[in-house]
C-alpha cells in the first residue's frame, strides 16, 4: 500500500490481551491476533461469540475494556497523557486512525444521498483530500475493478443487493486501508449474488490486500483465506492453515459448530 | 431594579388561578367532544362522498389551519353577529370557535385513522355476517381508535393551551386570570412562576393519564 | 364603507409587512438555534442533552400567548428593556425554536444508525458527517414538518397584536375601530394569512417531491 512505513516483517495488526463487556457480558475475555501484511484471516464462530464487536474495536466503532490494538504500531483507540494514564483518543485522531482501516458492512450502508461513484470518492475528498478530477479518477479505478463501472452515476436504491455490496468494498478499499474488515458481507444477499461479491474479495486477495473477515461461507474461507480464527468463549479457540484447521478439528467446540454449519 | 418577590398578592388572588384552570380544562374537553363529532363525521362524509362535496371539507380544513385561531375567535365574535342575527357570550363564541378550529385538525387525523384499519379487518367482519352499520360499530370504529388515540391525547392538550386566547373576550380562564392578576397587583413575576407550572403540571399530567389508556386500549 | 374600507388598504398592508418581518426573524432565527439545540440533543452527552430538553419541554408545555405575556411584561422586571417587538419576537422565536428542536432530533433519528458508522468507517469527523452525510439525509424528513411550524410562527404572530405590535392582526382590528365594518376586514385578513400559509404549504409539497429520489 503507498505510504505504509516500512515495516515489513510486524504484523499490520497486532491484538494483546483484548477484552470488551457489555454490562455484565463479557463478550470478548482476552484475544491475542496478529495480521500480517497480505494475509487474508478468516474469523468463524457462533453467533453471538464477539466476532462483530471484535471488528468494531478495531475500527473504533466500538471502545474495549482492557488489553491493546495496534495498527502499524500505533495504539489505535488510547494513548497515554502526560501522567501516563490510558486516555480515548479525541474524536479528530480517531476520524485520523479508522481511514486507516476499512470497513465493510453486513447491509452495506451505503450513503442514499450519492451515486455510486459519489460514494466512493466522499472519503477520497474530505479525509484524502483529493482534488475533484483525482478522486474521480481513484473510485472509477474502483468501481471497474469491483465490475461495476457502468453504474458510477446510479443511486444505491438502483442497485441490486450484490451491487451495493460491491459499492461498500470499493468504497472500503478505495481509502487505501491498512487492512480491510468484513463482516459478514454476503448474509444479507439472495444465495445467487453470493458469488459475485465473494468473487471481488477473491480478486482482493490476489492482489495482496490484507483482510480480516468475518464469514459463515465455511467453503470460501477454507479456499480464500491463508489462516482461520475460532473464536470461543472470548478467546481465539483454534487458529491455523485452513487445511489444518478444518482437517483437524482440534477442539469439541469447533467440531459441533463446524457440525452446525455444514448443516445449514 | 431591585425586585422583591412577593406572592402574597398572589395566594389571596389564587381562587382565580383555580377558577381559572378548571374553566380552562372544561372549555378544551367540550371542544374536543363537539370537535370529534365533527372530525369524524367530515372524515366520513369525505370518505364516501364524490369530489365536490370533498373539495368543500377540504376547504373547511385548510381554512381553519392556515388561518390564526386569534382572527377565528374575533371573526366568530365580532364578525358574524354583524351579518346574522345572532347573539352570544364570549365563552359560547369561543367554545364554537374552538370546537370548528378542532374539528379542522382532527378530519385528518380520522382520515388517516380510517385509511389505516386493513381491509382484511371489514372483510373478516362481512363473513362473520355483520351487517355493514354493524360491522362499522364493532370492527372500523373500535380499531381506528385504537389507532388515532396517540393523536386524539395530542390534540386534547393543544386544545388546553389554545384556550389561552379565550382571554381575549374576557373568558376567566387560567391566562386571562393571570393578566388580571398581573395589571391589578403587577406581580409579574410572581403570577407566571405559579401559572407556568399550572400549564405544565396540567398538560404533561393529561398527556400522561391518556397515554396510561392509550397502553390499556394498545393494539397488542 | 365600502370606500373606507379600501382606503384604509395601505394601513392594513403596512401591517402586514411588520406580520412578514416578525415571521421571517422568528423563523430565521428558531432555524438556527432549532438546528443547533436539536443535533446536541440528538448527539451531545447527556451533561448537554438535560438542560435542551428542559428547555424544549418547558416551552412546548405552555401556551404560547402566555410565553408572550411573560416576555413582554416580565422582561422588564429583570432589567432588560426590550421593546414590544423586539419581546415579542423573542417570545416567538423560543417558541418556534423548541418545535425546530423536536423536528431536527426528530428527523435526524430517523436515520439508521449505520449511516453514521459507515461515515465514521471511511474517517469522516464528526462535523464532516454531519455535513456530508447526515444532514443531506435528513432534510427529506425535515422539511415537512418544519414547514408545518414555519406556518404556525406566522399564525403566531397574530398574538403580537395583544402586546401592542401593530401587525396585520391589530391593523385590521385598527380599521374596524374606524370603519365599523368587522366581517369583510377580518374576512380580508382571514384570506391573507391563508394565502401566506397555503403558499408555504405548497412549497413543502414541492420540496418533498424533490428530495423523494432519496431511498433508504
Ligand atoms: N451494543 C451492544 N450492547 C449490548 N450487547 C451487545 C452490543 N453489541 C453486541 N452485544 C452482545 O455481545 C455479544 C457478541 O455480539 P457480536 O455481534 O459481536 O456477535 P457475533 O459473533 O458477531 O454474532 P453473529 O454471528 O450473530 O453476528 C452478543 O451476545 C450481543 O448480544
Ligand atoms: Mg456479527
Amino acid at each position: 500500500m503507498p505510504g505504509n512505513p516500512d515495516t515489513t516483517g510486524l504484523p499490520v495488526v497486532s491484538i494483546r490481551g483484548l477484552e470488551k463487556s457489555f454490562g455484565a457480558l463479557a463478550v470478548l475475555r482476552g484475544i491475542d491476533l496478529d495480521v500480517a501484511r497480505g494475509d487474508v484471516v478468516s474469523i468463524i464462530g457462533s453467533s453471538g461469540s464477539g466476532k462483530t464487536t471484535l471488528l468494531r474495536c478495531i475500527n473504533a466503532l466500538e471502545t474495549y475494556d482492557n488489553g491493546s490494538i495496534q495498527l502499524d504500531g500505533v495504539e489505535v483507540q488510547f494513548r497515554n497523557d502526560e501522567a501516563g494514564r490510558r486516555q480515548r483518543r479525541n474524536e479528530w485522531e480517531l476520524a485520523r486512525l479508522r481511514a486507516e482501516t476499512g470497513m465493510v458492512f453486513q447491509l452495506f450502508y451505503l450513503f442514499p444521498h450519492l451515486t455510486a461513484l459519489q460514494n466512493v470518492m466522499l472519503g477520497l475528498r474530505k479525509v484524502r483530500k483529493m482534488e475533484v478530477a483525482e478522486a474521480k479518477s481513484v473510485a472509477t479505478d474502483w468501481l471497474s475493478r469491483v465490475g461495476l463501472a457502468d453504474k458510477a452515476g446510479s443511486l444505491p436504491s438502483q442497485l441490486s443487493g450484490g451491487q451495493q455490496q460491491r459499492v461498500g468494498i470499493a468504497r472500503a478499499a478505495a481509502m487505501g486501508p491498512k487492512v480491510l474488515l468484513l463482516d459478514e458481507i454476503t448474509s444479507a444477499l439472495d444465495p445467487e449474488l453470493v458469488g459475485e461479491v465473494l468473487a471481488v474479495v477473491r480478486k482482493l486477495a490476489d492482489d495482496g490486500m490484507t483482510m480480516l473477515m468475518v464469514t459463515h461461507e465455511m467453503a470460501f474461507a477454507r479456499e480464500a483465506s491463508s489462516r482461520i480464527i475460532f473464536i470461543d468463549a472470548g478467546r481465539v479457540a483454534v487458529e491455523g492453515a485452513p487445511g489444518e484447521v478444518f482437517r483437524e478439528q482440534a477442539n469439541d467446540r469447533l467440531r459441533s459448530f463446524l457440525a452446525r454449519v455444514s448443516h445449514l | 431594579m431591585l425586585y422583591h418577590l412577593n406572592f402574597g398578592l398572589i395566594w389571596k388572588n389564587i381562587g382565580k388561578l383555580e377558577w381559572g384552570l378548571l374553566l380552562s380544562l372544561e372549555l378544551a374537553v367540550v371542544a374536543i367532544a363537539i370537535g370529534v363529532v365533527i372530525g369524524l363525521g367530515l372524515a366520513l362524509i369525505y370518505e364516501q362522498s364524490s369530489r365536490p362535496v370533498r373539495a368543500l371539507v377540504s376547504l373547511y380544513v385548510e381554512f381553519i389551519r392556515n388561518v390564526p385561531l386569534l382572527l377565528l375567535v374575533y371573526l366568530v365574535f365580532y364578525g358574524i353577529p354583524t351579518v346574522v342575527d345572532i347573539r352570544y357570550d364570549g365563552v359560547t363564541s369561543f367554545l364554537a370557535t374552538l370546537s370548528l378550529y378542532a374539528g379542522a385538525y382532527l378530519v385528518e387525523i380520522f382520515r388517516a385513522g380510517l385509511a389505516a384499519v386493513p381491509r382484511g379487518l371489514t372483510d373478516a367482519g362481512r363473513a362473520i355476517g355483520l351487517t355493514p352499520l354493524q360491522g362499522f360499530i364493532h370492527v372500523r370504529l373500535p380499531t381506528m381508535f385504537r389507532v388515532i388515540l396517540p393523536s386524539l391525547s395530542n390534540t386534547f392538550v393543544s386544545l388546553f393551551k389554545d384556550t389561552s386566547v379565550a382571554s381575549v373576550l374576557a373568558v376567566p380562564e387560567l391566562t386571562y386570570g393571570a393578566q388580571w392578576i398581573n395589571f391589578n397587583t403587577f406581580r409579574i413575576v410572581e403570577v407566571y412562576a405559579v401559572v407556568t407550572p399550572m400549564y405544565l403540571i396540567a398538560g404533561y399530567g393529561i398527556l400522561g393519564a391518556l397515554r396510561l389508556l392509550e397502553r390499556r386500549f394498545a393494539v397488542s | 364603507m365600502f370606500w373606507s374600507v379600501i382606503e384604509s388598504l395601505p394601513f392594513v398592508w403596512r401591517g402586514l409587512l411588520v406580520t412578514l418581518g416578525a415571521a421571517a426573524l422568528t423563523v430565521s432565527m428558531s432555524l438556527v438555534a432549532g438546528l443547533l439545540l436539536g443535533t446536541i440533543v440528538t448527539y451531545a452527552p447527556w451533561p448537554a442533552r438535560i438542560p435542551v430538553r428542559l428547555f424544549s419541554d418547558l416551552i412546548r408545555g405552555i401556551p404560547i400567548l402566555v410565553l408572550i405575556f411573560f416576555v413582554y411584561y416580565g422582561l422588564p422586571v429583570t432589567g432588560l428593556n426590550l421593546n414590544n417587538f423586539a419581546a415579542g419576537v423573542l417570545a416567538i422565536t423560543l417558541f418556534s425554536t423548541a418545535q425546530v428542536v423536536e423536528i431536527t432530533r426528530g428527523s435526524l433519528q430517523s436515520l439508521h444508525h449505520g449511516q453514521m458508522e459507515a461515515a465514521k468507517a471511511i474517517g469522516l469527523n464528526f462535523p464532516q458527517r454531519l455535513t456530508y452525510v447526515i444532514f443531506p439525509q435528513a432534510v427529506r424528513r425535515f422539511l415537512p414538518p418544519w414547514i408545518n411550524s414555519v406556518t404556525d410562527a406566522v399564525k403566531g404572530t397574530a398574538l403580537l397584536s395583544l402586546v401592542g405590535i401593530v401587525d396585520l392582526m391589530l391593523a385590521i382590528q385598527q380599521v374596524i375601530g374606524r370603519t365599523y365594518a368587522p366581517m369583510p376586514l377580518y374576512v380580508l385578513g382571514a384570506l391573507i394569512y391563508f394565502v401566506i400559509n397555503y403558499s408555504l404549504s405548497s412549497l413543502s409539497r414541492r420540496l418533498e417531491a424533490r428530495y423523494a429520489y432519496i431511498k433508504e
